[in-house]
């Protein structure tokens, strides 16, 4: 199969991340959207590895899961803390830090 | 020569002493104090020691010279010496802390600030200071140039009046801005240097050496003397001045006025003349026309000032002017001139000063010139040195200030009649504003409010009498100070390929060219 | 050309003369309350001392070939840089010997009357000490041997001055008087300054002798630039016009030191000035041509203002000005009138001194009141100082034999030889002298008395006396002595050089015309003032009384002309330093500040615009790399 597809899917899986963390306002869905962002990435760099006859893509691409592994800890602790706070899990909502 | 290590133990003494100081329990301000007039007496001391091992008829650039490799990959070294011009500032640096640690004395309590932080940041100043008159290496005097921003910044922040925050701030960003085209220049300068000569070098002896294109000194002289007219500070880089100067404390306005701001115009005759001599020539007039202005402007600004300090600062920036003018009229007169006419205008500063500061400490702290009148009747002893002091700054001739100033003048009439005889315009207003000074806040009948007003103390005027007696002895014998500057200056005279023009008429019994003792 | 003798023998103390009076200044000075009770006496002691060092060295002088009485004394260099050199060095010659012993002998008569006359002041210790400091300065100033050094001298004494009008420093007059008095000074000091400059880089040189060596070689135009400036110089220290605002101003100063600064000696220190550099004006037609319409002009300034003032000492003032004028219109005469300059200087510094403190001693009498419309009929009462102040006055207006007619003479006749108008000029001054002196002693002494109610005139006590004595003694003989015994058109000769007149008519002709004018003169005042009562308020009088009541308006130009002008620049520039320069700072600041506050405005807080701006960015730079691909 051509290579080339893969990366398509992985544009085409990125820019629904893309998407969907812009327009959905549920924490938890964009939080879902990001994972999907990164997995296209993860895509995209093993492909190219592929493509490449390289193993520097694949490389990457674990240290991109132990990334994201270590963001979903930290990011659903802190959505968790804000729904226990204040009962939403908006991300317009807690806007504190703003000016 | 001795090889002994005189300057850096010169910086060291007092940097010692500052840690100490710091160091110290907050409850022992006392011990504080009187640490502090010790280390920087002993610093005195040093210097005085130095100085005399000074030899004015040497042949070397620069003597007590130490130079040890710092950052080689460019070229950077802890490079210190001085030659006569450095010598006497940093004698005057010597001399000056001291006495401002004796007279603020009681300047600061617990109030605000620490009474030891104080103490700590002037005497860190002082090794600063000599660290900036002594550096050799054009690097090393960039930092020390910005580094005494640091403890300047503090010492008007923290200790201040008012406004000191705003006045410190501005201070700041004002030189910080005027350090960052040096910045820019002494990188530019490296770059050259290694364009030159393959191997590129900060030290200032080879700078001077080469011989750069006139296109690119003219940029590099711009970075430099706009950091060095911050400083000076010449029109229209003063207004920082006027507000340092009133919000700080007297001492620190000693030091800062007195001191600090003479690293603009020695930077000028140190590094801009030798390094860069075409761009200096080309602009010359520009220059003088700068200081010119200051001369005037800062004097009659002056003349319409109700603040003492604002007062002292504007009529600085008058001197300041004289300085300049001096140094850019390329005769050694001038030169010489304003060399000692810096170390003049220190005493004279000091004097002033610390006079109106111990006249301030008895009313409230008040400033303003309308709040007093007829102190003379109270505390004559004060509104004696205020005379002297005021006279110091009028430049009566028969004070170290009147060598300064006349010879300023003749350089100046001998290179362009017309702009000599227009700055001698100038001590006009200097005496107007000055006297003015005087008659209101000295004579007249007592104010009722000053009632009882304390003369002097004893501490007060062993503060004041080493500064009227060097006001007054190099007056009337400036030989000591002469005779170190004079071979320095034709040092940078011929560096920058001057030669002083020479009198119409030639008299009979005259000694011949350049015969002075 | 003289020869240079080195100081030796008395003359290696020429030094001594200036370091006596400085020593008591600086022990008075700075020695503090300790010094109270001895210290005047210190002070007159140091001037004694000076004053009998000076007669020495006269008499050794006198001993010497007239070529071979120019001594050279150099103490150390003072400043110097490349191919400028002035020294520490004094000069000691014909014409510094005759100053020095006015100087010192009347600078030690008012030092005793002084004792007299402040024995009631608390300050009187600082008196003192700014008196030795005066004479200290004179000294230097009449000694240098190059013009820097001078300049010392020459601001030393206007410091001294300074300081000695303002002596009562809580009356705002006198404080003011005295900034002003500095500050117009320092107008001439321009001058000055301005003519060392010139004279150095014209001549290579500061010094008298190496100046005035070769100082026919210069350009005329040069020249009359250095005397037009020397005279700028001579005019403010000598109260001449246009710089003669200050001297009745100064009389806000104790009365010894109107005797002695502005009359006797500082105020003739810009008539030495032109004398010593006699060679410059002599060649220099021009600029002396100039020093004789000034001169002219203040001699008749001077004598109108004498005339219309009720003060007693501001009418001597008055008097002082035109009398200076007359020294400095013989001293623009040439080498016929620098002699006849100074021996006028000597002779109007012993009247004059004794005119001052006479009407000092008046005063003491009166309860310090100067108005003279309030005196008259004093001569029963006050003896001796009426006597020895008649003595003087007859010495100013000049009645032969005593001191003034000789000098007073000897210069009308020189300007006769000048220029007839120039003679005619002073000759009419001349009798304008005789007027307002006789109006000044009829109004004091005689008449009736018109004394304030409980006042009680009384004589002065002798300390104050006998200075007086000493000086109408001087002022009776000193002319005839200096003129017949003591040759001085000889003796000044070496230094000053000499031409004799020559006249169309006989001395004596003119010497009678101006005595006839003088009584005339005298006459008149004396039916106007003695005769007729003197009405205690002063009638408001002719457009020219009240313009000369007003000292023609001097101040009123220079207010005009300098001060106002100078308080608009200065409040406008003050304006515009906080507003201008100060306000581009501030406002570079405020604009710096007012953007971050825009631009903080983006930071919404709503996570999902950052994520938007952040998904454009990243479009952007993939765009602009596809781009420069493509390309």
């Amino acid at each position: 199969m051509n290579p080339a597809n893969y990366i398509v899917l992985s544009a085409v899986l990125f820019s629904i991340g893309a998407i969907g963390v812009l327009v959905r306002r549920n924490a938890i869905v964009v939080f879902m959207s990001i994972e999907l962002m990164l997995n296209a990435a993860n895509l995209a760099f093993v492909s190219f590895a592929r493509m490449n006859g390289n193993l520097d893509g694949q490389t990457v691409a674990f240290f991109v899961m132990v990334v994201a592994a270590a963001e979903v800890v930290v990011g659903l602790a802190i959505i968790v803390t804000i729904f226990r706070t204040r009962r939403t899990a908006s991300i317009d909502e807690p806007n504190l830090l703003k000016y | 020569m001795t090889t002994f290590p005189w300057l850096t133990t010169l910086m060291v003494v007092p940097l010692v002493g500052s840690i100490i100081v710091a160091l110290l329990p907050s409850a022992r301000a006392a011990l504080a104090k009187q640490l502090a007039l010790v280390f920087s007496l002993a610093t005195l001391v040093l210097t005085v020691l130095m100085a005399l091992q000074f030899q004015g008829d040497s042949t070397e650039p620069f003597q007590f010279v130490e130079s040890h490799p710092w950052i080689p990959a460019f070229g950077i070294s802890y490079s210190v010496g001085v030659d006569g011009i450095a010598l006497v500032l940093v004698a005057l640096a010597a001399t000056l802390v001291p006495i401002v640690v004796l007279a603020g004395w009681n300047d600061v309590d617990d109030s605000r600030g620490s009474v030891k932080g104080y103490f700590a940041l002037i005497l860190v100043l002082e090794t600063l200071m000599i660290g900036v008159f002594s550096a050799t290496d054009v690097f090393l005097f960039y930092v020390f140039f910005e580094v005494m921003l640091i403890p300047t910044y503090f010492l008007i922040g923290r200790y201040g009046g008012l406004q000191r925050s705003y006045a410190a701030v501005k201070f700041l960003l004002y030189s910080l801005v005027g350090g960052l085209f040096m910045l820019a220049a002494l990188i530019g300068l490296f770059v050259v240097s290694a364009q030159l000569t393959g191997q590129g070098t900060f030290d200032f002896l080879s700078l001077a050496g080469l011989d750069i294109d006139e296109n690119t000194q003219k940029l590099l002289f711009v970075g430099f003397f706009l950091a060095f007219a911050v400083k000076a500070p010449l029109w229209p880089f003063h207004t920082w001045l006027p507000d340092a100067a009133a919000e700080a404390k007297v001492g620190t306005s000693v030091l800062l006025i007195g001191v600090l701001d003479k690293v603009g115009t020695f930077g000028m005759i140190r590094y801009l003349l030798p390094i860069f001599p075409a761009a200096s020539d080309f602009y010359a007039p520009f220059v003088i026309a700068l200081a010119l202005i200051g001369i005037f402007y800062g004097a009659y600004v002056a003349l319409g000032q109700n603040d003492m300090k604002r007062l002292f600062a504007y009529s600085s920036m008058s001197h300041f002017g004289f300085i300049t003018l001096g140094i850019f009229v390329f005769t050694t007169t001038g030169q010489s001139g304003s060399v000692v006419y810096m170390v003049a205008h220190g005493l004279s500063t000091a004097a002033l000063f610390l006079t109106a500061g111990f006249l301030m400490s008895r009313y409230h702290g008040s400033s303003l010139i309308s709040d007093y009148g007829g102190v003379n009747k109270a505390a004559p002893v004060l509104s004696g040195f205020f005379m002297i002091a005021a006279l110091s700054s009028l430049a009566l001739p028969g004070m170290v200030s009147f060598v300064g100033e006349f010879m300023v003048l003749l350089g100046s009439f001998q290179r362009y009649l017309w702009i000599g005889a227009i700055a001698t315009l100038g001590i006009v207003i200097t005496a107007a504003y000055v006297l003015r000074l005087y008659q209101k806040s000295m004579t007249g009948p007592l104010k009722p409010e000053l009632e009882g007003m304390r003369d002097l103390g004893g501490r007060e005027v062993t503060a004041l009498v080493p500064v009227a007696a060097l006001i007054i002895v190099l007056g009337l014998f400036p030989a000591p100070l002469l005779n170190v500057i004079n071979p320095a200056v034709q040092q940078t005279m011929t560096s920058v390929g001057a030669t002083d023009p020479a009198p119409t008429i030639q008299s009979a019994g005259l000694p011949a060219e350049g015969a002075d003792q | 050309m003289t020869e240079l003798m080195p100081a030796e023998g008395v003359f290696s103390l020429i030094w001594l003369l200036i370091a006596l009076p400085l020593a008591g200044s600086a022990v008075l000075i700075f020695g503090g309350r300790r010094t109270n009770s001895w210290g005047p006496y210190l002070a007159i002691l140091m001037v004694v001392g000076s004053a009998a060092l000076g007669w020495t060295m006269l008499l050794s002088m006198m001993q010497n070939s007239p070529e071979q009485r120019t001594f050279d004394q150099t103490l150390y260099s003072w400043v110097f840089a490349g191919s400028f050199q002035a020294d520490m060095a004094f000069q000691l010659d014909q014409l510094s010997m005759v100053f020095v012993l006015l100087i010192t002998t009347v600078g030690a008569l008012i030092h005793i009357y002084s004792l007299g006359y402040m024995a009631h002041d608390a300050n009187r210790r600082k008196f003192f000490g700014y008196l030795n400091l005066f004479v200290a300065a004179m000294l230097i100033l009449v000694l240098a041997n190059n013009y820097l050094l001078l300049y010392v001298g020459w601001e030393g004494v206007g410091l001294t001055s300074y300081l000695l009008i303002g002596f009562w420093l809580h009356k705002p007059a006198a404080a003011a008087a005295a900034k002003k008095a500095f500050i117009i000074n320092r107008v001439g000091d321009v001058g000055l300054s301005l003519a060392i400059m010139l004279l150095f880089v014209t001549f290579g040189s500061v010094s008298f002798q190496d100046v005035f060596g070769v100082a026919d070689q210069a350009s005329e135009g040069t020249l009359t630039a250095i005397g037009l400036l020397l005279l700028l110089a001579a005019a403010g220290k000598s109260a001449q016009f246009p710089l003669q605002a200050w001297l009745l101003d100064a009389m806000e100063g104790p009365t010894p030191v109107s005797a002695l600064i502005h009359a006797a000696t500082m105020v003739t220190a810009g008539v030495y000035l032109i004398v010593r550099s006699n060679v410059v004006f002599t060649a220099a037609e021009w600029a002396a041509t100039a020093v004789i319409i000034v001169g002219v002009i203040t001699m008749w300034m001077g004598a109108i203002i004498g005339s219309a003032k009720d003060d007693i000492k501001k009418s001597l003032a008055g008097s002082t000005m035109s009398q200076i004028g007359y020294m400095i219109t013989a001293a623009g005469l040439g080498p016929i009138g620098y002699v006849f300059a100074i021996f006028h200087l000597l002779t109007h510094g012993v009247f004059k001194a004794g005119l001052f403190l006479g009407a000092g001693s008046v005063m003491h009498g009166m309860r310090d009141n100067v108005n003279m419309r309030r005196y008259g009929a004093l001569m029963g009462l006050m003896g001796i100082t009426a006597v020895t102040f008649i003595i003087d006055y007859l010495a100013i207006i000049g009645i032969p034999p005593f001191a003034g007619f000789w000098s007073k003479d000897s210069i009308i006749h020189a300007a006769f030889e000048k220029s007839t108008l120039v003679g005619i000029l002073a000759m009419l001054a001349a009798g304008l002298t005789g007027f307002y002196m006789t109006r000044m002693v009829a109004m004091t002494f005689f008449g009736k008395a018109r004394w304030e109610d409980d006042e009680h005139p009384h004589e002065s006590p002798k300390v104050m006396t006998i200075p007086l004595i000493i000086l109408a003694i001087g002022a009776t003989f000193l002319g005839m002595a200096l003129l017949f015994w003591g040759n001085i058109k000889t003796w000044l000769e070496p230094v000053t050089g000499l031409e004799e007149v020559e006249l169309p008519l006989p001395e004596l002709a003119y010497g009678g015309m101006t005595l006839v004018l003088v009584i005339i003169g005298s006459v008149i005042a004396w039916v106007m003032y003695a005769r007729r009562s003197v009405p205690v308020e002063a009638p408001r009088g002719s457009w020219l009384t009240r313009a000369a009541r007003n000292e023609l308006y001097g101040n009123e130009v220079n207010d005009v002309l300098v001060v106002r002008p100078s308080y608009h620049a200065s409040r406008a520039l003050v304006w515009f330093d906080n507003r201008g320069v100060d306000g581009l700072v501030n406002g570079t600041a405020a604009f710096v500040g007012g953007l971050s506050g825009r631009l903080r405005r983006y930071q919404t807080g709503f996570a999902r615009s950052y994520a938007l701006s952040m998904v454009g960015g990243a479009v952007l730079v993939v765009l602009a790399l596809v781009l420069v691909r493509a390309s």
